[in-house]
């Protein structure tokens, strides 16, 4: 046993590629790139990678700090490094910055190499199984036949899925935390009201914005606001703000009165500070169009029939987001095709984001889980 | 508790190469992977305590997290070919309910439980204590146990619920019991089918 450490200062790396990538939207990408990170070694027999798929919001910084910036700490830097549950002693960890990201890899913010300007809205719809295509490719690129894991969260989650059944000989084992096998109605109803946000947004310009030299700030903010609600339990807000005034006194106007307002707000800027529009309009697209089931009539045990990996699926009581009824629906289906699966359903008061955290019990049982796999 | 539960041996001999098992309460795991390792079984454990789910995982089976109080919703009717409740029966609430369940997902269940006719224990009552014993090793106020019932009282539950006692093994702390098992033994152990 060490002390858990990070992984210290890292650097993104980018791949290209030349072969055209035939989307599910029907369009085609004839030549991208994918900015991603890795930690730790990849090991003689290449048998011990694991790839971290990220969610809405996330990137291919997934553990560690930059250089230039000691401050930005990777987003599941509590789960990533030395003596950590994802040890970076054992496994050799990727993260990848999916395609129609704002981070770096292909995507709106990115130039289109065959107009020499910005993709902006011209940049295809891209899918949950166009993704995991790309990471597949960039796989390859890495020397790397099978992973030891796919693991993700929430939208990451659907990704490690999605890797089980797109890729079923190449992956050994799937963490699927706080996913859903697809969105409900209201899933996608909270995704409408943001884009409808961002979409009505004078300064969007169809989505051709920064040849504007604008960005939509309010629809962003406004999207990420509605987000965040999503993100948190009622528990966890109540606990947090509860009906705590900024003034201690109502002042009957449209300031900042609730302390809730003042966090929505906060984060809300933040966000529209650094996140592009456009990828959060093409990532939550993305997100309604998951349904592996579809193809099969909704009938997720048929859809899942393909899948031979080692599953683990966790939950957090309190996730209203994706509760933990949607991540037994796979249970379920797993279990009706015989396959190995474990499934956890974590005590934690912080909704959708528990996922981030570093409860015990969750982060023990990601150590267990992880110790187990053989590389 | 020991590592090693005597019944473990029975409920292994009920089990044939090869089948999907479901254990409930399965604590750390152990039942199940001696089962994987001696009957190669498709085994899956149910544990709601997160400590003893844990266990599990770390044991290398299948463990999934569920409220045994909720029924088994969401498995399928006759999926497996044994469902076991390994020493738990009594401390569930919903005792009629699990074991319609347990029918229900299973082609058999296997059952074992403490008996709390066990003369020992009618002994301690009469000597004017609640009774502690190998079989039943909490004092009253931490029992996990919600149920104190007998072999004969488990025998009527089955009769008035229609369940088919196929089989029953009796032991006295881990001896064969084969007269008077409601008074001999502390540990029953059963195989039970759906109808008479």
């Amino acid at each position: 046993m060490i002390q858990p450490q990070s992984v210290g200062v890292v650097a993104p790396q980018r791949a290209e590629f030349t072969e055209p990538l035939a989307l599910r939207s029907g369009g085609t990408l004839d030549n991208y790139h994918l900015v991603y990170e890795t930690y730790g070694t990849l090991n003689a027999e290449r048998s011990n990678a694991v790839l971290v798929c990220h969610a809405l919001s996330g990137s291919h910084h997934v553990a560690g700090t930059y250089a230039d910036a000691p401050h930005n700490v990777g987003w599941w830097d509590n789960l990533v490094g030395p003596g950590k549950p994802l040890d970076t002693r054992k496994f050799f960890v990727i993260g990848v910055n999916n395609l129609g990201g704002c981070y770096g890899s292909s995507g709106p913010n990115q130039m289109n190499p065959a107009t020499g300007k910005l993709w902006g809205a011209d940049f295809p719809f891209v899918t949950v199984e166009d993704w995991v295509e790309s990471q597949a490719r960039l796989a390859d690129r890495l020397g790397i036949r099978r992973f030891a894991a796919v693991v993700g969260g929430s939208l990451g989650g659907m990704q490690a899925l999605s890797w089980a059944l797109q890729f079923p000989e190449r992956v050994g084992h799937v963490a699927v935390i706080a996913a859903a096998p697809k969105l409900t109605a209201q899933n996608i109803a909270f995704n409408e009201v943001a884009r409808q946000a961002i979409l009505t947004d004078p300064e969007f310009h169809g989505g051709h914005y920064y040849e504007h030299g604008v960005v939509p700030a309010r629809g962003l903010k406004l999207a990420r606001m509605v987000g965040h609600i999503t993100y948190l339990s009622d528990d966890s807000m109540a606990e947090k703000f509860g009906r705590s005034l900024r003034h201690g006194r109502n002042t009957y106007s449209y300031d900042v009165e609730f302390e809730i307002e003042s966090y929505l707000r906060y984060q809300g800027d933040k966000f529209a500070g650094y996140f592009d529009a456009n990828t959060y309009l093409l990532t939550t697209k993305a997100l309604d169009y998951f349904d592996p089931a579809f193809e099969y009539g909704g009938n997720l045990p048929a859809a899942l029939a393909r899948a031979s990996a080692d599953f683990l699926v966790v939950s957090f009581t309190t996730d209203w987001r994706f509760s933990p009824e949607r991540s037994r629906e796979i249970v379920y289906a797993l279990l009706h095709n015989k396959r190995r699966v474990s499934y956890a359903e974590i005590d934690c008061p912080a909704g959708h984001d528990s996922f981030l955290l570093d409860e015990t019990r969750y982060h023990a049982l990601l150590s267990a889980w992880f110790d187990r796999i053989e590389v | 508790m020991t590592s090693y539960r005597y019944d473990y041996d029975v409920i292994t001999q009920w089990i044939d190469p090869g089948e999907k098992v479901l254990d409930l309460g399965c604590g750390d795991g152990d039942l199940l992977r001696h089962l994987m390792q001696v009957r190669q079984v498709q085994g899956y454990g149910v544990e709601n305590d997160p400590d003893k789910l844990l266990a599990s995982v770390k044991n290398g089976v299948n463990v999934i997290q569920m409220d045994l109080e909720k029924g088994l919703v969401g498995l399928e009717d006759g999926f497996f070919d044994h469902v076991i409740m390994s020493l738990s029966l009594q401390a569930m609430h919903n005792t009629q309910g699990i074991l319609h369940e347990m029918l229900r997902v299973g082609r058999e269940a296997v059952v074992s439980f403490p008996n709390f006719g066990y003369w020992r224990h009618r002994q301690s009552i009469l000597n004017g204590h609640m009774p502690v014993s190998e079989s039943l090793p909490h004092q009253w106020y931490n029992t996990p146990n919600v149920r104190f019932f007998t072999i004969a009282d488990f025998d009527a539950l089955c009769e008035m619920n229609g369940i088919a006692v196929r089989e029953r093994l009796a032991f006295d702390e881990g001896k064969l019991v084969l007269e008077e098992p409601n008074f001999l033994a502390s540990v029953a152990v059963y195989r039970l089918g759906r109808g008479r």
